[in-house]
């Protein structure tokens, strides 16, 4: 009797067949489906709307909340990314160099990761408050009383550049998951390139410049990314910092307040499709990198 | 490359879909036909469970609730409270939460609103089965004020909901021995007001406690209609004769002394709640807050003394008008459990339930025949007013806004503010735009 040979690749494709179709529906048609609804003029629990073309998207584009959003967005994604990338680089090569305890500092600086953006929201809240002087408490207490009084700022409640502020609680939280990103890129590293290095006669400024750094680019651009589609979609520590309001709105907040406070569902759809493709410009050209690696292996 | 992280989470995926569908599955197929035409609840006791959703969570709120439910058990003894309350003041959470539930097809047996506009949102998506016959049964055309009964009748000419309070919204709190310290009486105008926060203000002190964007919607109405006075005041929300007042002279003058006040507000007023802006002036850290009359319940229940502790008025100039709002249940199309639902109305429309909440609640019942002796010091005066004031209705608090108008409103007061409050003009028209949001 012949026995049919089953193809190779059958058991596996079968084995992920259920996450393909949760992915599939979950994923990609309720993308589809929000797509749809963003050119519609829905309004108002469980109504239908009409087809409106991209009539939401042009009027967003074009409203002064919108840009104050994407402007809220882009000092926070400026601030977040940057600081976080500068602190968890220093973290990391102060941790590299083989310092005393550095198993205690490498779980102390990740550890704020472990919150959830409310609960260290909440606490920054409070830190941040923005009186001053007499009545100051937080981080304009602290500052008075190490002397640095004049360093008292109204934080996230300045106008224009509160956003920057807003982004501390993130920076405070990712910067020793970066630490470890960069560290475990300089581990990758053999030490032979260095000896090699000092050999020829580099010193240890230029080790790290002209050696270290370049071969850091790969868990440079992971981090990038990580920290790019987390800004883009910040929500939570916003609400928990500031409730909803204007000054501090991003676009993900706005979309809540369409879609659920105001009902207008249309619209808050074309300001979520909006957030994917952002999202999308900076996750796409990663992946697309990643995958060409891979290829190339 | 497919780890057990993965599976783990797609199983857990795959559970709470499972989840989501088997509750998910009613539509609007169900017993919407049951209404007011065929309406009436059957004559078997209820039993099962009936959840009902609000934003009653903590303070006078939540211990009004628990008394209002220890009174529905005693009348509803075999049907079991299944608590749904989304904390966060005014409800700023908990309408999201219920968006999302309604959308879904899953609604709540009953849920907590504003009677007025705020109930609108839903009655217009179909949500909202009527009510009439529950007044019917349970007596209650006779016993609220034929005003209230006006105000929560729709142009249908059906009920939604049974209001289970009413709540005061124009007033301006102080801490007594403050006041006495600096020699300040209680402002009845706007002036008088001015002239009190310089006092304040030159004695080191924050002049307003305030809180966030829906406080700062809140002490904007009192100051629109302190300027424009009643008559005026009530064509706000109007679209047709809205316009107009919107657009006058006098709310000019109006939004001109509300960014004037803001100068005198605390400089966190923007990351605080009612609460701790309340707290400012019980603290003597700030001279005066304008807030409803649930600071009344909330002082009360930090054991504090009314008139000696604190102290209250209506807002400078608008004395003789009762800005109010109402929370009210409503019986959800397709409740789960309609019988114990419409037991839990009659229960919240009941003396006895509305004796219960009110004195811890910290507002007056929207019964008429209530035991007056058993509420507070504020409360006398408040129940005394009730009965001779104009009535005005509140935007901050749904009476006479839509939840859209509602979030709009929030968004411009904030926005206005941010921006340094000095452009009135653009502020103005923004407003108009907003109120009349539907």
């Amino acid at each position: 009797m012949k026995r049919k040979k089953t193809p190779h690749w059958l058991p596996g494709f079968l084995v992920l067949l259920p996450s393909i179709g949760l992915i599939f529906y979950f994923v990609y048609v309720l993308l589809f489906q929000n797509f749809l609804l963003s050119t519609t003029n829905r309004k108002g629990i469980n109504s239908t709307g009409e087809s409106v073309g991209f009539e939401n998207y042009a009027q967003l584009v074009i409203e002064d909340r919108f840009q104050n959003s994407m402007q809220n967005l882009l000092i926070f994604t400026i601030a977040f990314i940057g600081g976080t990338m500068l602190i968890g680089l220093t973290m990391a090569i102060l941790l590299e160099r083989g310092i005393k305890g550095e198993g205690f500092f490498r779980s102390a600086f990740i550890f704020p990761m472990a919150l959830s953006f409310i609960a260290s929201g909440l606490v920054w809240g409070f830190l941040m408050n923005p009186t001053t002087d007499a009545n100051a408490g937080g981080l304009n207490w602290l500052l008075q009383r190490i002397g640095l009084g004049s360093l008292q700022n109204p934080w996230w409640q300045a106008n224009t550049w509160g956003m920057a502020a807003l982004a501390l609680p993130a920076i405070w939280m990712f910067a020793g998951y970066i630490m470890a990103l960069f560290l475990a890129g300089f581990r990758g590293i053999p030490d032979d390139v260095r000896e090699a290095a000092r050999i020829d006669g580099a010193n240890e400024f230029q080790i790290y410049t002209k050696i270290l750094f370049p071969l850091l680019g790969p868990a440079a651009l992971s981090a990038l990314v990580i920290l790019g589609h987390i800004s883009v979609k910040v929500f939570d520590l916003v609400v928990a910092v500031s409730f909803k309001q204007y000054r501090t709105e991003t676009p993900a907040v706005y979309m809540w307040v369409t879609t659920f406070d105001a009902t207008n569902f249309g619209k808050g759809a074309a300001i979520a499709s909006i957030l994917l493709i952002v999202t999308a410009v900076i996750v796409v050209p990663y992946l697309v990198s990643v995958y060409k690696g891979e290829q190339q292996k | 490359m497919f780890s057990t992280r993965k599976i783990a989470g797609v199983s857990l995926a795959l559970a709470i879909a499972l989840a989501g569908c088997s509750s998910g599955g009613s539509d609007s197929s169900g017993s919407t036909d049951s209404g007011s035409s065929s309406g009436g609840s059957s004559s078997a006791a209820p039993s099962g469970e009936v959840e009902v959703f609000s934003w009653w969570a903590s303070g006078g709120e939540a211990e009004g609730l628990a008394a209002l439910v220890d009174s529905f058990q005693e009348q509803c003894p075999d049907v079991e409270f299944v608590n749904a309350t989304v904390a966060g003041g005014a409800g700023f959470n908990a309408k999201a939460v219920l968006v999302s539930r309604l959308e879904a097809g899953t609604p709540p047996d009953s849920f907590q609103a504003h009677a007025g506009k705020e109930l609108l949102s839903y009655i217009e998506a179909g949500q909202l089965e009527p009510v009439n016959f529950i007044y019917e049964e349970a007596g209650l055309y006779d016993a609220f004020t034929a005003d209230l009964i006006e105000q929560v009748t729709y142009t249908d000419g059906n009920i939604y909901s049974v209001p289970v309070n009413i709540h005061r919204s124009n007033l301006i709190w102080w801490n007594p021995k403050v006041a006495s310290e600096l020699g300040i009486t209680p402002p009845t105008t706007l002036d008088e007001l001015f002239t009190a926060l310089d006092v304040v203000k030159a004695a080191g002190a924050t002049g307003i406690g305030l809180g966030t964007a829906w406080a700062q919607v809140h002490l904007l109405e009192s100051v629109l209609l302190s300027v424009l006075g009643v008559d005026d005041y009530n064509k706000l929300h109007i679209k047709g004769e809205g316009e107009a007042v919107w657009a006058s002279a006098k709310t000019t003058e109006a939004l001109e002394a509300y960014a004037r006040l803001l100068t005198y507000a605390n400089a966190d007023a923007d990351g605080i709640d009612w609460a701790p802006a309340a707290q400012l002036v019980l603290d003597g850290q700030a001279g005066f807050t304008v807030m409803g009359d649930w600071s009344d319940a909330q002082f009360l229940s930090q054991g504090l003394t009314p008139n000696v502790d604190y102290a209250w008025a209506p807002f400078p100039g608008t004395a003789g008008v009762y800005m109010w709002l109402s929370d009210s249940f409503t019986l959800s199309n397709n409740a789960p459990n309609r019988d114990a639902s419409i037991c839990w109305l009659k229960a919240a429309g009941s003396q006895a339930g509305q004796d219960a909440f009110n004195p811890k609640k910290g507002s007056i019942p929207a019964r008429i025949d209530s035991n007056e002796a058993l509420y507070g010091e504020y409360l006398q005066t408040a129940l005394a007013d009730w009965k001779t004031d104009k009535l005005a209705g509140s935007f901050a608090h749904g009476t006479v806004a839509t939840n859209a108008a509602q979030s709009e409103l929030q968004t411009v007061v904030s926005e206005f503010k941010s921006k340094g409050a000095t452009d009135i003009a653009d502020f103005q028209a923004k407003l108009a735009a907003a109120a009349l949001a539907e």
